[in-house]
Order: structure tokens, then sequence, then C-alpha cells
């Protein structure tokens, strides 16, 4: 048992309703309690769906329990099949329904349904949102895709895509348009607008373009062994990334590679001199494996920054990250406890956040500035304009969504020219945000904390202290805290001014 | 000033045929309900003894990730917790006392119920008696279930406060118990008009803190201001109270009967009753005047949700013109609605349960102007070109009483107001 605030991840039925979802004339029957539709607004609301998920819930409840549960699952099976017809059906259970063990793939075989009928396990009690849909389109995939023949010009599948995916919507339209300027054909992308009929001629193409590894690398693994398609390995999210995916697809393709970079605006605007100043920023890296291994490549890289810690909530990606973060050299943070992972930002005390919808929660009460580079999603995750993470124009969206929370650079330097004008402030903040940060900084609180933490801490005597709040807010946790490490390291106990300037230089960069 | 009641209709609802269908049920369960709880009774802490699901609905019920750390949270069960009960209990009182020392500002604990732990028997009776005894007097520990194979999405709060009921202290005093979880401000206007006319000893379940007086005896009544509270009724009744009944206290009119059944239980005079409302009641009708404007003559059927909707419906029929196609609940407690159907004039189909499917075929078949329904189908119903209104509001906002009755004509008429704003072809 363990007891959970927050959580990145949903059950792994809410990972097999994203494939659903994504997918057309594809229709889930959940062996599920009343109170399981919750589910549905996810995708209604979140994402603003137009259309029910294509999902019927059995709504058992305490009555039926113990009479006819299984009945209920195989009406519930029935009605679904006559109303709406689908092309195939999978079934499964939620955490309830697979405590009461009927066996709902069990029930829909017997029942000689007109279509393919796929019984799902996803073990509630053990797995999760991602591993639900990664093995949901994979049962689907493994039950319906048949050896074919291949398409005669060079064709690939986009898997991976789901509902509810962080800008999956974009990515793929961006890849799409990438592909087939270097002369590749999009066969069929799947799960993301596929018939199970499209799933049929997944073979039909000549390699698989995994976009994401936490949804499609199952299934990709299988094509590869059964169906002979091999698939990419790179996740073309950063500019770099995009020019070796492309080199990658080339290989796999025998054309040229040919990128088409004239949109592309990255690498300039990170080499233009307002972006000086993101030299050197610490950043923390948090989200799903995919998202932070792509984005810690373009934070040092590409943008610059230095990357102080990262981690990921999704365990199968575990050992990537960790082994990334060895060749980043900082310290992997495997968690799904969102407690874990503000503590370990409160400690680095980074300049930027780089995370999910959580920690940009975690930078608000920190005032430190977030940018969102992954699932969970939120509303605001679906924007109307067009807004890739994937690709020449994903590049861009980055370099735009990563500066945005930052203090711009000509402001950093007014901002310190102006610290004492009643209007330009510390508690001003940047004058591209509009409001005010009031909730309590890290800056103020942590005095409290220094004093009562160990022996050999050290104190700020009251004049260094007064220095301090004379350097920009922005910079101020960076230099406390520079300041202390170097003062431990020196063996000093009382932080005066001297202490202060000397760390300055000590770290001068 | 003039009175202005309206007419009683020849014809209620109170015994129209119910159509009852066992289908899909699009509902929230019960737990939704600690969404609105934990921010009532302030230093409570509501843990969810359940799965990873239970968790997940209720970061998602509450739209967004409400920050701050949350008095909610799920003990999520595990591979472990179910292969033996013993050790579940163990690990429970575990994360409790993690949970505490993390938290000394809680003083009642709520260990909710779901649907694993229902079917896996956990005992949180017993838990909940093991941990009062453990951390009394400080905090005190309850519990009820809120899973959705026993709850429907407001019978949540009804589990909650039934459960505190028996741990109320004895009292022989002639007091009024208020019942429900209504915002602060609404509570306290409430109150007031009730002061105003010499009703003063009023408690209200649930309490906003702990150590706030709430107790019941034999000279307790009790009225409800929310029409899903059956269970706490009857937990009531037990400990010897009354129940006064009353048409729910929305809108002007449902607000007048409702504090006139308490004025005339506690022998308030007419003249001091009027003196009282008069100026409120008029304030509330102009408010609601106004909303009425785009709402008269439309028509509205409701989907099941919080069980508001007979009283709904009734306050939309009588004081804003519309008309009620159907009307769908998840349960209709007659004790406790009879007034209100008693108003509801006969006409609209009264629904009980729900198989979702046949009830959207209805509703596409009507056309209403107006649909109340869940968060899950309310964007596929606008992009079918039927206007909507998330019944999840109706709980979450301010909407009881006088100063509240126009926004609640707003909520609904907004909707219609924005579609006829909208003009998105081109000009010609």
């Amino acid at each position: 048992m363990k007891l959970t605030l927050w959580t990145y991840e949903g059950p792994p039925h809410v990972g097999a309703m994203r494939v659903a979802t994504a997918m057309t004339g594809l229709h889930y029957v959940l062996h599920a309690p009343q109170g399981d539709t919750y589910a549905d607004l996810l995708f209604t609301m979140i994402e603003r769906r137009n259309h029910r998920p294509p999902v019927t819930y059995t709504t058992f409840q305490a009555r039926d329990l113990g009479s006819d549960t299984a009945n209920l699952f195989k009406t519930a099976c029935q009605n679904a099949y006559e109303r709406f017809k689908p092309q195939a059906m999978i079934v499964g259970a939620s955490c309830t329904a697979e405590l009461i063990q009927d066996d709902p793939g069990g029930m829909a075989e017997q029942m000689g349904l007109p279509c393919p009928v796929i019984a799902l396990e996803l073990p509630s009690y053990q797995r999760k949102e991602n591993f639900g849909a990664d093995e949901t389109f994979f049962q689907i995939t493994r039950a319906l895709a048949k050896p074919v023949e291949k398409t005669a010009h060079v064709s690939c599948n986009l898997i991976g895509p789901t509902a509810l995916g962080f800008r999956h919507r974009d990515d793929i339209t961006e890849l799409t348009g990438m592909l087939a300027d270097m002369g590749v054909a999009v066969n069929v992308c799947a799960p993301y607008g596929a018939t199970p009929s499209d799933i049929a001629r997944l073979g039909a193409a000549h390699f698989n373009v995994l976009m994401y590894p936490e949804t499609g690398e199952a299934a990709c693994r299988w094509m590869e062994r059964e169906l002979d398609l091999p698939f990419t390995k790179t996740v073309p999210i950063g500019v770099g990334a995009t020019r070796d995916f492309m080199a990658e697809v080339a290989s796999l393709t025998g054309l040229t590679p040919q990128i088409d970079e004239s949109r592309l605006r990255l690498p300039w605007y990170s080499a233009s001199v307002d972006s000086t100043y993101l030299t050197g920023k610490r950043v923390f890296l948090f989200g799903d494996g995919t998202h932070v291994a792509t984005a810690a490549r373009i934070a040092r890289d590409e943008m610059g920054f230095e990357v102080v810690g990262m981690g990921c909530y999704n365990r199968e990606m575990a050992r990537p990250i960790r082994k990334l973060a060895k060749e980043y050299g900082v310290e992997a943070l495997i968690t799904d406890d969102y407690l874990e992972v503000e503590a370990a930002i409160e400690a680095l005390a980074p300049e930027m956040i780089l995370g999910t919808q959580m920690e940009r929660m975690i930078g608000k009460r920190l005032n430190i500035p977030c940018a969102v580079i992954s699932a969970p999603v939120h509303v605001q995750d679906y924007p109307a304009r067009y807004s890739p993470q994937m690709g020449i124009e994903g590049a861009n969206v980055i370099f735009d969504t990563w500066v945005h929370p930052l203090v711009m650079g000509l402001e950093e330097h007014l901002l310190h020219m102006f610290r004492d004008d009643f209007e330009f402030n510390d508690a001003a903040g940047a004058s591209h945000h509009g409001g005010h940060h009031t909730t309590s900084t890290p800056e103020t609180r942590q005095p409290e904390t220094t004093e009562e933490s160990a022996p050999g801490t050290v104190i700020w005597l009251d004049e260094a202290e007064r220095e301090l709040k004379k350097i920009p807010f922005f910079v101020r946790g960076k230099a406390r805290r520079n300041t202390e490490t170097f003062a431990a390291n020196q063996g000093v106990h009382e932080i005066g001014i001297d202490t202060l300037y000397e760390a300055k230089a000590h770290y001068a960069r | 000033m003039t009175r202005h009641d309206a007419t009683p209709p020849t014809r209620g609802c109170r015994d129209a045929p119910v159509l009852k269908q066992r289908g899909q049920h699009e509902v929230f369960c019960g737990l939704t309900g600690i969404i609105w709880l934990h921010r009532k009774m302030q230093d409570a802490f509501f843990l969810v003894v359940g799965s990873r699901t239970c968790a997940h609905l209720l970061q998602s019920a509450a739209g967004v990730m409400i920050f701050a750390e949350p008095r909610f949270g799920t003990a999520i069960l595990e591979e472990t917790d179910l292969a033996g009960l013993a050790d579940a209990q163990v690990e429970l009182e575990r994360e409790v006392e993690r949970l505490l020392a993390r938290r000394p500002d809680i003083r009642q604990l709520f260990l909710v119920g779901s649907c694993p732990s229902e079917v896996i028997k956990l005992d949180l009776a017993r838990a909940a008696e093991r941990l009062t005894m453990r951390h009394a007097p400080k905090v005190r520990v309850l519990n009820y279930s809120g899973s959705g194979i026993e709850t429907t999405f407001t019978e949540g709060e009804d589990a909650c406060l039934a459960s505190m009921v028996p741990a109320l202290p004895e009292t022989q005093d002639r007091e009024l118990m208020l019942v429900g979880a209504l915002p602060d401000v609404v509570e306290d206007q409430a109150r007031d008009l009730l002061a105003q006319m010499g009703i003063d000893k009023v408690s209200v379940l649930p309490a906003r803190h702990a150590d706030d007086p709430v107790a019941v005896g034999p000279n307790t009544v009790f009225a409800l201001t929310q029409p899903f509270l059956g269970g706490t009724h009857a937990a009531l009744e037990r400990r010897g109270a009354r129940h006064v009944p009353a048409p729910l206290p929305f809108g002007e009119e449902g607000t007048t009967a409702w504090l006139a059944a308490l004025a005339q239980e506690f022998g308030v005079e007419r003249a001091r009753f009027d003196a009282v409302t008069d100026a409120p009641r008029a304030r509330a009708r102009r408010a609601v005047k106004q909303a009425a404007e785009t709402l008269t003559g439309k028509s509205v059927f409701f989907f099941p949700d919080s069980q508001l909707e007979i009283p709904l419906a009734r306050f939309l029929t009588r004081e804003c013109g519309m008309q009620a196609l159907e009307v769908g609940t998840p349960y209709l407690h007659k004790a406790i609605l009879g007034p209100d159907l008693d108003l509801l004039a006969e006409g609209p189909q009264i629904a009980e349960g729900q198989d979702v499917d046949l009830q959207l075929e209805r509703c596409r078949a009507a056309r209403p102007d107006l649909t109340v329904c869940g968060l899950g189908l309310a964007n596929p119903l606008e992009a079918e070109g039927l206007t909507t209104k998330w019944a999840i509001e109706l709980v979450f906002t301010p909407v009881h009483f006088y100063e509240q009755a126009g926004d609640l004509a707003g909520l609904f008429s907004r909707p219609l107001r924005r579609r006829a704003a909208l003009h998105l072809e081109a000009a010609e």
C-alpha cells in the first residue's frame, strides 16, 4: 500500500482507452463498476474530443456482485456490437473487475461475435497507463496484422501516437511532411486515426517510425520479428535528433537524406546575441523517459543550458534514463511520487524546470520558471495552433516554449539596474507574464531550514544577507546556494560580504 | 408589499410514472464528493483506500490539479495487499501514522472505501476504530464508502455525513441542524436569515472544524439543504431528530418555501417572516428575471447526475419559464423530494437510473434547447448541435438561497447566450 496524492499515470485500462479512442472502427467493452466512466471526460474535456470514446462500461453495482456480473458483461458486449458495428473489439477489466475474475476475454470469445475480439490482460495492481497503451496496441497488432505485399513506393508506418498524448496530433503532421519531402509515404499511422483494417495492412510498409517508445515499442518489436519491419530508434525531437532521425531513415531506405531547413530557426535564435543570457542556465528535467531524453540533448547542445538533474516517472524507461544521466554527470530520479520530485527540485534549486504540469505547479510554489515538455496532459497542452514537438517546427516551438518563462536578455540587465524602482522590482517579476509573484520564495524560506540543519551549517551575517537582497531575484537563489557551498568547502561558518564576493569570483564563468 | 406566491400546479409529479432502465450509467462514483468536502472541512483529511483508478479519478474530477498538498490522498492497494488481508490492515495503519506525522493540523480522518476495498472486504470500520483508539482525542477517525458499486456521485457526501452522525454528542436542546455541505458564504447567508427570524440555535453538518459544536438528540429538528442526503436523513432519525420536509432552497420560491417550513416549525409570525424575506425575495426575483429572459419558452432535458435534477427542474419551469422534457435522476428519494415533485407540473418524463445509449437516443429525438449532463457527454452533444450545461458545476458553485438565485439561473442561460453570441460562419 502506498499513499499517493497526485499521479503521473492513470491505471492501465486508461492506456487501453487512449488506444481505442485514437482509433476508429474499434470498440472497447470494459468490465468496470459505475464511476469508472469518469475516464470519458479525459478525452472529451482535456483533449476536447467531439465524440464519446468508443467504450462501453458494464457499470456493475454492489447488488450485481455474485449474481450476474458475467451476464451483465455479455449483454453489454452484445449490445455494443449491435449498436456500434465495430470492425473489431477489445475487451478487458478495470481494477475492480479484475478482482471478481469474470474473465471477460473468455466470455467474449464464447459469444461468437461476428468480428475479431481481442482480450486484454492488464494487471491493474502492478502496471500503469503507458504499459496499458503499449500492451493494448501490441495485442491489437498481433491479432490483426498479417504479412502483406510491400507497397511499390517506399513507405513507413508512424507508430505510437494515441489519444490524450502530448502533442501527438501535430507531431504526426510534422513527420508526415518531413518524410514526404524525402520521398517516404506514410502507409498507416497507428493507433492514431487507424481502423482495424489499417492495422491488417501495417506489413505493407518498408519500415516503422517508432514515435513514442512508451506506447508503441512492443508492437514495433513484434513487427520487426514477424513482419520484417525494422524500426527507427531516434525520436526526432530537437535539431540534432531530427537530423539523426533523417539519417537513420536514409540508411533504412537507401534514400538520400533531405531536410528542408528553410523553416528551421532554433540554431540561429540560439546563436543570436540575445540568447547569450541562456548560457549555463541550470535546468532540471522530469517527465516521461522519451521526452526527458530528447529534452536533455536540446537543453545542453542546442540551448546551452546546464542540466543539473533529470528523471522520469515511467519505470519502463528507468534504465535508459539512468544511463543518460550518467553521461550528463547527474543522478537520475526515477519515481512516480511527486513529493520526491519536489524535494529534488528544492534541493537542486535550478533556474528552470522542464517538466510536466505537476512540475509546473511545483515551480509555481518554489517560484522557479517551468516549461512543459511531457504528459500527463492538461487542457493547455492542446493548443488550437499547430505546435508539434518533433521535427523542424517542433524545434522552433520548443525554443519559444522554453524561453518564454525566463526573464529576457536585456530585461535581465534592466531589472538589475532598476532594482530599487518601485514599479520595476523583485516582486514585479518578468514583464511579459503580468501578475506578481506573491508566493514565498525559496530564498526567503531557506534561512530557517539552514539554521535548523546539522552542525557545520553556515550562518548568514546581517550585512551579507542585505547584500544578497541587492542581487536580482532570479539569480539570488543561485548566489545563495553557491555562496553556501563555497563557505562549506572553505570551512567557513559565517558568511559576510567578503565571503559572498569570494564565492562570486570563485564561480565566475 | 404585494405578494406574488405562485400557485402550485393542479397535478404535480409525485405520482407520475417513473421510467427505470438498466444499462450503462454515465456517472461519477461517490469518491468525487471529496473534492468539495475537503474544502468544507478544513481540518479533515480524506484517505481513499483504493486503486490507481481512484487516485486518477480524484485528480481528473478536480478538473485541474489543485496545487498545494491536498487534504485527500489515495492509499493504493498493491498485489501484496490483495494476497493477504491481515497485511492490508497493518499497511493502512502505517500509512496513516506517516500521514498524521506529516500533517499535524489534521483533526478528522476519513478512511474512504472504494470499489476494490469493498470487493476484497477490507474492514475499514475496524481500522477506523483501532486508529481512533490510538489517536484520540486529537484525531477522530471515521470511515465510509464512496465506492462506485454502492454510491453515485453526490451519495458520497451522504455516506460521509451519515458516518459522522453516530459520533455526534447527545443534546436535549431544541436546536435546528442544517444538513449539507454548502460554501461558507451561502451557509452564512442562511444562518443570517434564520437569525433574523429569531432562530439562532443553529448548527451545520458538516461543520467547518472538528471542534465546532454539533450535537443531536430528540429535540433536534433538521432541514436538508441538498436532496441527496437520504442516508444522513435516516441516521439522524435514528438519533431521535426530526426532519422538516420542504422544497429545496433553490430559487426564490424554493428558498421561501424552505424558510417558511422552518418558520412554521419555530412559530415565527407571518409579519416577521415577511419583514425578513421581502427584500431578498424581491432581489432574487429581479436577478432571476434577467436570466429568465433567455430561458423562457426553452426546453430542458436532464441526464441523471447529482440528484439535484428534480428541484432544479422545478426552479427552471416555475421561475424561469422553461419546459422540462425529461428529468433523469440517479435515485428518486420521494420522502425528501415529495415537496419538490408536488410543485413540478406533470408533463416531463421522470427517469430513475440510466441506460445512457437509450437516453441519448431520446435526447437526440427530443432536440431540447438545453441539455444538462455530465462532463463526458457535454462536448460530444455540443458537437451534435445541442446546447449543454455541465451538471458538475451545480455542486461546485454557490447556488442556494436568495442571493444566488440569479447566479443559478445564469448557469443555465449562459450556454444559450453563448450559442446565440457566436457567429463563426462567413458573412454571406
